[in-house]
């Protein structure tokens, strides 16, 4: 019989963890003079406020809905990615290879060929690391934190040596032409008559992260590969016994779990920038992390978590611009977020068990 | 019912001395679960008390209570009359009570002597404490014939000796109440036999013992009194002497219960499987499974006896496609694969093998899994399975575990539910259903009734029968000697990899089985 109902488990304790958090943050802005309430009304209304801030949340929130889903899909197979930082960084190079050499007629084309280079050098970048998982036992975790480094360090040189243009001071690639511009989401929704401000670097993308996250929905609970990635993952010596290979499960998760984190890259490389900056992807492999344990590795977990560090990010960017309130304390803030929602999980989840169980004993 | 059931029923002494042990109103719950409920029950110094029950029973909590490791929830303990605390395991040594776990808890590169005094030292200073403990040691290795040498390492002991040191850790510790859990479910018969002497020699030298077994036959041999648990509850204590194995059997189980299998005589036909030569070395590269050699024919069952880890585990493994082997393995005339691709789980289920694996819960299912998932687990990729190429039919494996849970009498028969839900009796009636149900050339089945409770194991003995009566070939590999005797049509012992030999259940006994299992070649062959 299991502890406490579903509702509370996907619900109850994620907003219990998330309401500590805060408060605990509006004590630290207490601490440093400021006044908490008026800093949650910046946050509030900066991010959910106007379309405009909509436009900013849902675009991170996009990014970190592909990277979460990447982190979910590898922890399905006990598989710790750490590398979607190094995976999405390399995406960035496929996107913007396509879409520099190659003159696309329509950005609908030059959509589809960033998908598949950032899927190909995700995926790529993540292989190496499972290769050396699945066959020399190479710890997945040590490898992929290492091959963040060796991406940085390539895209580093690439970008120096290689695709910035000539007599440019900025290790950045040459501007994408406008062919490969992505629809913003603010001109989608105003050609279907909904009003929504433009100029947000909210883009088609969030519409691909959705589908990503009914893909892997599908993949892992409705098909054989993913019924045995989570068979690998619950317990490698009965999935050896049901003729699972564990060197396939280990490739096949981690490649599916490299593409989705490349994939982050067409939203910000092609869909924001238009062009390949030396750190396009701020840290969105580690957040994926952190909103793949809030998310309960579910996809549609994975969407909410999104949504919650998407209106963090904005709105501690608001609240830098318009409180005195340093930047620094937003990583406070999603720090505790994270601190709590994720490793102090336990904390939260043992008392409410109790109390259910207290509760059904009672009845 | 305030006073224990076993009032006047003294065993080998006078009542008027006070109880070892006596429960009043012991109460435990884990959650929603009501592992122990109102237990009294009292134990008279200088006996030999059994407690018996099914899996699940509440036995071990009622023991974890007195060791101190659960706190109850309701109800005294009184030891020697003296009602008594015990919020820990520290305290339960100190009012004289030593416990022997199933599992144990022995430090393996130490020797006798570091093992036992090893917490029970006397100050920092070892020398002291080793040169007391030596001199306490002998006494009491001698006194009660346990045959321990205390300069020896425990990692070179076997089974049965290392038993004897976790005795002696006891003794020493001074304990005047021993609790056994579970103690021979590693031993030879010989090794039983001798346990069971030691145990009626401290019982002679006054010391009061406790025996938590499954095994009807050993409560019937050995104790004054036994003590019988039905989920939670003490049903009833008796003097040993005035039961008998049905009686108790019905009252642990709360109904009649057939404890022989029916089976008519084998009536083999051609050979399924043959094996030739088989050698398996595990992960350390040390041969465990030292070329072994045998056939099974269609309508027969080969039951393989031999104490736990003398390479059956291996056996298994390797025909069952997880471990890689070297040899011959041929079934229905085709050679299968030992090592490669074409060596694993998937190949040898397409093969025609079914295997109920040894361990159910770590290899034949996932735990946290619903019933459902696990109905498909390794048949997974099979065609009725599968919506199309990509998608699996989901509903049409939930309908198949909702008609399997009811062929198989498996309870709750809630196919949503995660396989830790249910007990494991029932764990291991899915593992049983879904691996039967596809009707093999070729079952393997390890330990079919480990951990199951009696009701259970009576409906797997069925299930196991028809199978070979449809013609099937099986190989059944179980430490449980009474289960190779009543089931199979022949019996392999296995001895440190080798099968030391083979017996005609119809004409062997336990004792030439037990002289096998030993490593001493007998007659028997």
């Amino acid at each position: 019989m299991d502890k406490m109902p579903r509702w509370a488990d996907v619900f109850l304790v994620p907003l219990i963890s998330l309401t500590i958090a805060f408060l605990i943050s509006g004590m630290v802005i207490l601490g440093i003079g400021q006044n908490p309430v008026e800093a949650m009304r910046v946050m509030v209304t900066g991010a959910l406020g106007s379309s405009y801030g909509w436009g900013y949340t849902l675009y991170y929130a996009t990014n970190f809905m592909f990277t979460g889903l990447a982190v979910s899909v590898a922890f399905h197979a006990s598989l710790f990615n750490i590398g979607c930082e190094g995976q999405a960084t390399l995406g960035g190079l496929g996107v913007a290879l396509v879409c520099l050499l190659i003159p696309w007629p329509h950005w609908s084309m030059a959509l589809a060929a960033a998908m598949v280079a950032s899927i190909a050098f995700g995926a790529a970048w993540a292989a190496i690391p499972a290769w050396l998982q699945a066959k020399r036992g190479s710890h997945i975790v040590i490898t992929t934190i290492m091959f963040n480094f060796i991406a940085a360090a390539l895209l580093n040189y690439i970008l120096v040596n290689v695709l910035r243009p000539v007599g440019s001071m900025d290790p950045a690639s040459a501007r994408f032409p406008a062919t490969t511009n992505l629809p913003e989401l603010g001109a989608m929704l105003n050609a279907v008559g909904i009003p929504f401000a433009k100029g947000t670097p909210a883009n088609i993308s969030l519409l691909i992260a959705l589908v990503c996250a009914v893909a892997v929905w599908v993949l892992l609970w409705h098909t054989k590969v993913g019924y045995e990635i989570r068979s690998f993952g619950k317990s490698q010596k009965a999935a050896q016994y049901a003729g699972i290979n564990p060197v396939r499960i280990t490739m096949v998760a981690m490649l599916i779990s490299g593409g989705l984190a490349g994939m982050m890259a067409i939203n910000t490389v092609q869909g924001e920038a238009n062009r390949l900056l030396l750190n396009s992807v701020e840290g969105a492999g580690f957040i994926g992390i952190a909103v793949a344990l809030m998310g309960r590795n579910h996809p549609f977990g994975v969407v909410l978590a999104s949504l919650l560090f998407g209106f963090l990010y904005q709105g501690g960017a608001e609240l830098a611009l318009w409180t005195k309130i340093p930047r620094e304390l937003i990583t406070v803030i999603q720090g505790l977020v994270i601190l709590f929602t994720g490793a102090l999980d336990y904390m939260v989840r043992k008392p409410v068990e109790a109390m259910f169980v207290r509760f059904r004993g009672a009845r | 019912m305030n006073k224990p059931a076993l009032q006047g029923a003294g065993g080998r002494q006078a009542t008027a001395a006070p109880f070892a042990i006596e429960l009043r109103g012991i109460s435990k719950a884990f959650g929603p679960v009501q592992a122990n409920r109102d237990i009294n029950f009292a134990v008279p110094m200088g006996t030999i008390h059994g407690i018996i029950g099914e899996n699940g029973a509440g036995k071990s909590t009622l023991m974890s209570i007195l060791y101190g490791f659960y706190k109850a929830d309701a109800g005294q303990i009184f030891i020697n009359g003296k009602q008594t605390a015990i919020p820990d395991s520290q305290s339960a040594i100190r009012a004289g009570i030593g416990m022997v776990f199933q599992h144990f808890k022995l430090v393996q590169n130490f020797t006798v002597l570091e093992n036992v005094i090893l917490g029970a030292e006397d100050g920092a200073l070892l020398a002291t404490s080793l040169t007391k403990a030596r001199k306490v040691l002998m006494n009491l290795s001698s006194e009660y014939e346990l045959d321990v040498h205390p300069d020896a390492l425990v990692e070179d002991l076997s089974v049965g000796h290392q038993q004897r040191v976790e005795i002696l850790k006891a003794l020493y510790r001074q304990a005047d109440i021993l609790i056994l859990d579970e103690p021979t479910g590693v031993l030879t018969p010989e090794e039983a036999d001798h346990l069971f002497r030691i145990l009626r020699g401290l019982r002679d030298q006054g010391k009061t013992i406790m025996l938590i077994t499954h095994k009807l036959r050993e409560i019937m041999e050995t104790t004054d009194n036994v003590s019988v648990m039905r989920r939670g509850t003490m049903v009833g204590t008796v003097k040993t002497a005035e039961t008998d194995p049905a009686a108790l059997a019905e009252l642990m189980v709360g109904r009649k219960v057939l404890l022989e299998v029916a089976k008519g005589p084998a009536t083999p036909g051609k050979v399924v499987l043959s094996v030739h030569d088989l050698r398996v070395r595990d992960e350390h590269g040390v041969e465990r499974l030292k070329g072994v050699s045998f056939d099974i024919r269609a309508g027969e069952i080969l039951g393989i006896a031999g104490v736990a880890g003398n390479g059956q585990s291996q056996l298994l493994e390797a025909l069952g496609g997880i471990a890689r082997a070297t040899g011959q393995i041929t079934l229905n005339g085709v050679e299968l694969p030992l090592s490669g691709s074409g060596a694993n789980g998937r190949a040898r289920r397409a093969a025609g093998i079914a295997h109920v694996p040894e361990d159910r819960q770590a290899l034949g299912l996932i735990m946290d899994f619903p019933a459902w998932e696990n109905v498909a687990f390794g048949y997974h990729t099979s065609p009725e399975y599968q919506k199309n190429a990509l998608i699996l039919d989901n509903a049409a494996i939930k309908a198949e575990t909702v008609a399997k849970m009811e062929r198989y009498d498996v309870r709750p028969p809630i196919p949503g539910l995660s396989a830790k839900s249910f007990s494991g009796g029932n764990q291991q009636k899915i593992v049983v259903a879904r691996e039967i149900d596809r009707n093999p050339d070729l079952l393997l089945i390890g330990q079919p009734t480990r951990g199951v409770d009696i009701g259970a194991i009576e409906f797997i003995h069925k299930q196991i029968v028809a199978l070979r009566d449809a013609g099937k070939a099986i190989l059944l590999v179980s430490v449980e000697l009474d289960e190779i005797m009543s089931l199979s049509d022949r019996i392999a012992v296995m001895f440190d990899g080798h099968i030391m030999g083979t017996a005609d259940p119809k004409t062997t006994d336990e004792r030439a089985l037990g002289l096998l299992m030993a490593g001493i070649a007998g007659e028997a062959a």
